[in-house]
């Protein structure tokens, strides 16, 4: 029996134009055998939101490097939450200070990933977390 | 470089030890892996001989300082005459914030300014456009009128520091903003020197932060040349840069290929809108990134700049020989900064400094060891610049020219790089050109390639980096790091309204519609651009029009 694979939408929201880690995410998933789609740059949390209910994902996965994490990730969730879409997983990664990252948990990011984070660590996350909610 | 007779003598006692003394050896003690790479992957060989260059022609490879092809480094006294320009990138928060640390900066012995300006800026957003929210003053200072940029330079007399400017799409609205505040100081604009990037090619290929579609942007490009060989004489006008190119991911080959196969398209750009040669190509600058393998990078930036001399003597026919003179800014690479134990970046970004001034850099930028984690404090800004001044002053590098010229290794690791790079120049040149061939995704595909097979090699352990995949601790995360405070968006909103009542806006709309007209047409923009900055026209408004004029560049997405 063949399991449905797990969606996920890899997004850049911001202005930033780093996306060495998304792309290396994005791939690195692929390779794990889920499906993976991929935002492209300077993505508002309305473009984010609206795709990953139009791709039907199980997860979002947004990367930051310009430090506007704290207005944009948390701007994303409400959006989901708004639609009824809040059974997808949200993740985030980036230059995170690690003080911020409580607030973000605390505003519906399930998981943030910081500098030096392996794929692998992160193909297992999502794993375990679709799983279980499923 | 060898007469037959010497080397046949050295291959033969080469091969003499292979069969004593160094089986002898390997049979106990096997050596520590069976392959040894450079940072890049490149295979390297157990030692170099003479018999590595034994094709190599001193007079032609490498030949002296200040001379044709360069290799040896640009000027002919080097750092003996003058070191390098100590120049750490800055910026953050508001005009008046950054205007501080630059201060702070040239007290504490820097020699020139780098300013980082915020992303909105970059991308020629006014602070209150809806996609500034969030990032206004973040990775740099937010620019939104010749306003700012007073208060950015003020007490800072620009006839007396040089400024580099990290801009790329909008490059001429902020090096038109620099020569009116100067101006208002009673600088004439021929007097100013500094460096814009202006490099849009690199931004469509790693770094992001494009407006205009690639036609356009090369006019713009274009136009910045020929007002700069009139009027402003001692500008650089555009900073080629492989340092994004590398930070994505790239090999020190693909970043020496790519920069220059981008410089190609400039040089063929401007001499395509009827400029000469030598009219422009002797400020033209380039940028690249130095990263761990020592050797390696002294060896890329030997190459880099033999390679383009050739190209400009070669392919472009250049008579004045500075048009072939390679200078080029150099950055430590921040993406080999671990965010784990934050103080051993010092020790990288010490390796990487001496790469930059064994390798011959005109200027350099030291990160600091928190860029993994945050902007830099004051402290962490402090060290990076100590650590040039600790090289530059203490190190003895700096006390004769190119001393690693001669190196069996590192002048064999240059040819090859050279090699290399000419034959990926090639594969360019026959997909049309960088620009096709970053349309077609090719650029991008070879630098996304590259990265995803370092990340699987530090995950397998194949790659050791300290701190992150072998000697972690528990670590407490680090306290005091830099934050801008979101108050800054809120003050730069009020500013840009402040603004926008007191200016002459006949005046402005007048401006704007001139320079929307030139842009209609074939003019050089940059006067029009020039007047409306004077006329405190905002860098959004200057920006809309050319956007509405030249139309959106929209990325293609590569996996």
């Amino acid at each position: 029996m063949s399991e449905k694979p797990i969606r996920v939408l890899v997004a850049k929201p911001g202005l930033d134009g780093h996306d060495r880690g998304a792309k290396v995410i994005a791939r690195a998933l692929r390779d794990a055998g889920m499906e993976v789609i991929y935002t492209g740059l300077r993505q508002t949390p309305e473009q984010i939101a609206a795709a990953a209910i139009q791709e039907d994902v199980d997860v979002v996965a947004m990367s930051i490097l310009s430090g506007a994490h704290n207005h944009l990730f948390p701007k994303v969730v409400k959006l989901l939450k708004d639609q009824n879409a809040d059974d997808i997983l949200i993740i985030g990664g980036g230059v995170i200070p690690e003080d911020d990252i409580p607030g973000l948990k605390e505003a519906g990011i399930a998981e943030i990933f910081t500098p030096g984070t392996s794929t692998t660590e992160v193909i297992e996350y999502i794993e375990n977390s679709v799983k279980k909610s499923s | 470089m060898f007469e037959d007779e010497k080397l046949e003598k050295i291959r033969n006692s080469k091969k003499e030890w292979q069969e004593t003394t160094l089986s002898k050896t390997i049979s106990r003690f096997p050596e520590r892996k069976e392959k040894f790479r450079t940072g890049s992957g490149d295979e390297v060989k157990r030692l170099y001989t003479p018999e590595d260059v034994k094709d190599f022609d001193y007079n032609e490879e490498l030949g002296f300082p200040g001379q044709y092809p360069y290799t040896r480094g640009v000027q002919p006294t080097m750092y003996r005459g003058r070191l390098w320009t100590m120049r750490q990138y800055a910026g953050y928060a508001t005009a008046e914030e950054s205007n501080k640390r630059y201060k702070y900066l040239l007290e504490q012995g820097q020699t020139g300014l780098s300013v980082a300006f915020d992303l909105p800026t970059q991308i020629g957003y006014d602070s209150n456009h809806p996609l500034a929210e969030g990032e206004v003053g973040k990775v740099g200072v937010a620019i939104d009128s010749l306003k700012d940029m007073e208060i950015l330079f003020d007490g800072i007399p620009l006839d007396k520091v040089s400024t580099s400017m990290t801009i790329n799409a909008p490059a001429a609205v902020l090096l038109a903003m620099y020569i009116a505040v100067a101006e208002k100081q009673g600088v004439s604009q021929d007097k100013l020197r500094g460096t814009i990037q202006n490099d849009i090619l690199k931004e469509y290929i790693a770094r992001g932060t494009y407006i205009f579609p690639p036609q356009p942007s090369m006019r713009l490009i274009t136009d910045i040349f020929e007002y700069c060989s009139k009027n402003v004489p001692k500008w650089n006008t555009i900073s080629i840069s492989g340092y994004h190119i590398r930070e994505a991911g790239s090999s020190a080959v693909q970043e020496v290929a790519f920069t220059l196969a981008n410089g190609i398209a400039y040089v063929q750009a401007a001499i395509d809108a009827g400029l000469d040669v030598d009219s422009f190509a002797p400020r033209l600058s380039f940028f690249f990134n130095a990263h761990n393998d020592l050797l390696e990078e002294v060896a890329k930036f030997r190459a880099a700049r033999r390679l383009w001399a050739k190209i400009m003597k070669e392919r472009f026919k250049a008579k004045n020989p500075k048009s072939m003179r390679m200078k080029f800014h150099t950055q430590t690479a921040g993406s080999t900064l671990t965010a784990q134990q934050p103080d051993n970046n010092i020790i990288r970004v010490t390796i990487q400094t001496l790469a930059a001034v064994l390798g011959g850099t005109q200027s350099l930028h030291t990160n600091s060891r928190d860029e993994a984690l945050a902007l830099p404090t004051e402290e962490s800004v402090r060290i990076a610049l100590r650590t040039q001044q600790i090289v530059a002053h203490e190190s003895g590098v700096t006390e004769t020219i190119d001393p690693l010229a001669g190196s069996y290794y590192v002048e064999s690791l240059t040819n090859k790089i050279e090699e290399e790079a000419a034959k990926y120049i090639e594969k360019i040149d026959e997909l049309g050109g960088s620009p096709k061939a970053i349309e077609k995704g090719y650029v991008q595909k070879e630098i996304q390639e590259s990265a995803y097979d370092y990340q699987k090699e530090v995950e397998s352990g194949k790659r050791i980096v300290v701190g992150v995949n072998k000697y972690q601790i528990d670590e407490e995360p680090p306290k005091d790091i830099l934050k801008v405070d979101p108050e800054v968006e809120r003050l730069q909103r009020e500013k840009l309204e402040n603004l926008k009542e007191e200016r002459d806006n006949e005046k402005v709309k007048a401006s704007l519609e001139a320079l929307r007209t030139a842009a209609q047409g074939s003019e050089n923009t940059m006067p029009y651009i020039l007047d409306a900055v004077k006329a405190y026209a905002t860098l959004g408004e200057i920006c809309g029009v050319l956007r509405e004029e030249f139309g959106e560049y929209q990325q293609s997405i590569i996996l």
